[in-house]
């Protein structure tokens, strides 16, 4: 889970930089991107998520 | 931002160079304020830390950054690898010449923007340190900075700043003037405030921080005067940054720059209010650490937008930013278990992101908004995988985490075999029990 995260988030940009290629009208290329922020911010959210430390695992 | 500047001005030299040997008081007072936010059986290891650290990053950047970034023009005359894709050329990484080749021979601006790099590496270097407080071993900290200023800042500094593929959005795709970042938010802050994310994963929270039962444990800072003194020395450091940047990225004229101060110090200054406000409406009393986080990120979301913004603006992002990092702080906190001890995530990365995505809002050139939120995904969907596996490759190496009984009596007894206040009995800690 942690690193599936991680993993999404250069999908995300990949998004964003196709959107730069493929599109040369300004309202879908935006569209785009903001749609590969989405997913960056779903792969940080994962990631934020799996690294949450379990309740007490810090305690020695 | 492109290779092909106009000539500067002997004025406008003087100028820039004066304010760079200004401009690591912005790395002194932060370095001030990580220390402070620590606790005292740290407080030389920090301090310490990060000096070793700026030591370390200007090395490793003169020996193999440098030519990655290729801000200096290589032997061709241009400094990049490009790749084409779509008919457009991707400029990718830097080519200049190895060791700092030709730096003397380099067009004085050329010379000007390294040394602005040098700088910005040891500040993104010097960032995640203060969040493996108490817990961060010296020597892993000074390999991390290590692989930052080989890496990973070179390649970020060659897309921005140096003829590379951000910088040139605006060219190849119609984009405003392409990703800006005068004060480097982006390279410097978003990069230190994500590499301080990747560490607290990889090292985890300090002993006793999350117990079993009940509320995050707050271990506050041991100095609050170092942290508010520091905050008086990046100010100083910020506006000698900010109008530099101004300077060099954006070849500013002399008569815009006094405006460029008057914003640093403005979104700052809002900042501070707007968390004195929120702190004292929540708390009942202001909180002296969040605000002078807030003030960090004040600073920092001007290094993205005090050139390219009005007063007023200035004051609006600053306000935001002020609201944003108390609020942020507590989430990170306790919803999250995201231990960060100098607020480096909020302050720096979420500081960092939000001066990139105004500078983007305010601007008047068609285009530019998309341009910053490409750079935005990159540093997201780029620069935090890069790094966190890096660090990750790193800490099977050259373990991050100080052993239980490093942690136990404090970094410094256990690093250094003294502490910074001789004369102190260490306590017995609540939290161990």
């Amino acid at each position: 889970m942690r690193y599936a995260g991680l993993l999404v988030m250069p999908a995300g940009f990949f998004l964003a930089i196709a959107a730069l290629v493929l599109f040369p009208a300004s309202a879908s290329r935006a569209a785009f991107v903001v749609c590969g922020l989405a997913v960056e911010a779903l792969g940080l959210g994962v990631a934020v998520r799996g690294h949450m430390p379990q309740r007490g695992a810090s305690r020695p | 931002m492109t290779p092909t500047a106009p000539a500067m001005t002997d004025a406008a030299f003087a100028l820039a160079l004066a304010l760079l040997l200004l401009a690591p008081l912005a790395i002194a007072g932060v370095a001030l304020i990580n220390t402070g936010l620590g606790r005292s059986r740290s407080a030389v290891q920090a301090l310490l830390g990060n000096l070793a650290i700026v030591a370390v990053a200007a090395i490793v950047f003169a020996l193999v950054g440098a030519t990655l970034a290729g801000t200096l023009p290589g032997a061709a005359g241009g400094a990049g690898c490009i790749f084409h894709l779509a008919g457009k050329p991707w400029n990718w990484i830097g080519a200049s010449p190895f060791l700092l080749g030709g730096l003397a021979a380099a067009p004085a601006q050329s010379q000007l923007a390294l040394l602005f790099e040098f700088l910005a590496v040891a500040f993104a270097a010097l960032i995640p340190w203060g969040s493996g407080a108490d817990r961060f071993r010296l020597t892993s900290g000074c390999a991390a900075a290590a692989v930052l200023a080989a890496i990973v800042f070179p390649l970020l500094a060659h897309w921005v700043w140096a003829g590379g593929w951000l910088s040139q959005l605006g060219v190849n795709f119609s984009l405003g003037a392409g990703f800006l970042d005068p004060g480097g938010a982006a390279t410097a802050h978003v990069l230190g405030g994500l590499s301080a994310l990747a560490v607290i994963w990889i090292a985890g929270p300090r002993k006793g921080k999350f117990p079993k039962e009940g509320l995050a444990t707050a271990l506050p800072g041991h100095n609050a005067i170092y942290i508010l003194f520091g905050c008086f020395v990046s100010l100083v450091g910020w506006l000698a940054w900010n109008v530099a940047g101004a300077l060099i990225w954006l070849h500013a004229p002399l008569a815009a720059l006094p405006v460029t101060a008057v914003n640093t110090l403005l979104s700052a200054s809002a900042a501070l209010a707007a968390t004195f406000a929120v702190t004292r409406i929540r708390f009942g009393k202001p909180d002296a650490s969040l605000c002078a986080n807030a003030w960090l990120a004040g600073l920092v979301a001007s290094s993205a937008c005090a050139a390219l913004v009005t007063p007023g603006e200035s004051l609006a992002v600053g306000f935001i930013a002020g609201i944003v990092t108390p609020l942020l702080v507590e989430v990170l906190e306790l919803a999250v278990s995201i231990d960060d001890p100098s607020g480096a995530i909020t302050v720096h990365a979420a500081g960092g992101l939000l001066g990139l995505f105004a500078a983007g809002l305010f601007a008047s050139q068609t285009g530019q908004l998309l341009a910053q939120l490409i750079g935005i995904a990159t540093l997201l969907g780029v620069v935090l995988p890069l790094v966190y596996l890096l660090f990750w490759l790193l800490n099977r190496v050259l373990a991050f985490r100080v052993d239980p009984d490093g942690e136990r009596i404090g970094m410094d007894l256990h690093e250094l075999g003294g502490g910074a206040y001789p004369e102190f009995v260490i306590h017995r800690d609540e939290s161990y029990r």
